[in-house]
């Protein structure tokens, strides 16, 4: 099955839109509760990402027999240094996130946390790929 | 613990119902909603000073049926809707996060970790 999702940045109403279409699907297909929830705090963590860093974004979700891949493609400013954006407490975010209370710098260790495979690439000044299988 | 003990606990009122009727045991005090998705119980309850859509999204991600918002804070229309729609209740109280998680600790709810 494939899924596909439009990710506006800086629309913080509609963020966790996609996560939770996916979470709705993935309950309806019968798969473990606790699977479904690393799924979906994996996938809301990574759209808030692109919410809160991106300009636009789109998200695929293929689901098979054997997991989930999920491939977040945004637009924006990318990341200059991703092995300081795994560190948890490190951060960019804006005050507008905080007030959501996002950007303490813990979305990308929580992803990863909840993936069995996460794969994050970058362009500066192009944008972020980010890459995440879950296994059933 | 049920809703009803929660609510008469902090002095709260119930602005949306949840049919997911359950045995509240463990509770999470943060207004930061990463630190709410790291952490996991079937029967938990979410106090939060932070009163936005995210809230209602964390929950609903995250599989919590309860927030209770601490110091009466104002629930947005919007909020309002997707509790309904996520079928998540929420209790506002006049007390503070601290006092609301003293009186629910007090009574036998416990910390997550």
């Amino acid at each position: 099955m494939h899924l596909q999702f439009e990710i506006e940045g800086g629309d913080f109403s509609a963020a966790g839109e996609a996560s939770s279409e996916v979470k709705k699907t993935l309950k309806q297909l019968n798969i473990p509760p606790v699977l479904v929830r690393r799924i979906a705090v994996a996938l809301y963590e990574a759209e808030v990402n692109v919410v809160a860093h991106a300009y636009r974004g789109v998200m695929e979700v293929d689901i098979s027999g054997g997991g989930i891949y999920v491939k977040l493609k945004d637009k924006g400013p990318g990341i200059e240094n991703i092995d300081r954006a795994m560190e948890e407490g490190f951060s960019t975010a804006s005050d507008k996130v905080r007030e959501m209370g996002f950007g303490a710098g813990m979305g990308l260790p929580n992803i990863k946390k909840n993936c069995d495979e996460m794969k994050l690439t970058s362009t500066p000044g192009v944008g972020t790929t980010l890459e995440l299988t879950i296994n059933f | 613990m049920n809703l009803n003990q929660i609510i008469g606990l902090c002095d709260g009122e119930i602005l949306n119902e949840t049919s997911d009727i359950k045995d509240f045991r463990t509770a999470f005090s943060s207004d930061l909603m990463s630190d709410v998705l790291r952490w996991h119980s079937d029967n938990m309850i979410l106090i939060t000073g932070l009163a936005t859509i995210q809230t209602i999204r964390t929950a609903e991600v995250s599989g919590i049926s309860c927030i209770v918002l601490a110091r009466g804070k104002k629930v947005s229309d919007e909020m309002l809707e997707l509790a309904k729609e996520s079928d998540i209740a929420i209790i506002t109280s006049p007390a503070s996060m601290f006092e609301i998680s003293g009186k629910l600790y007090e009574n036998g709810i416990r910390p997550l970790y």
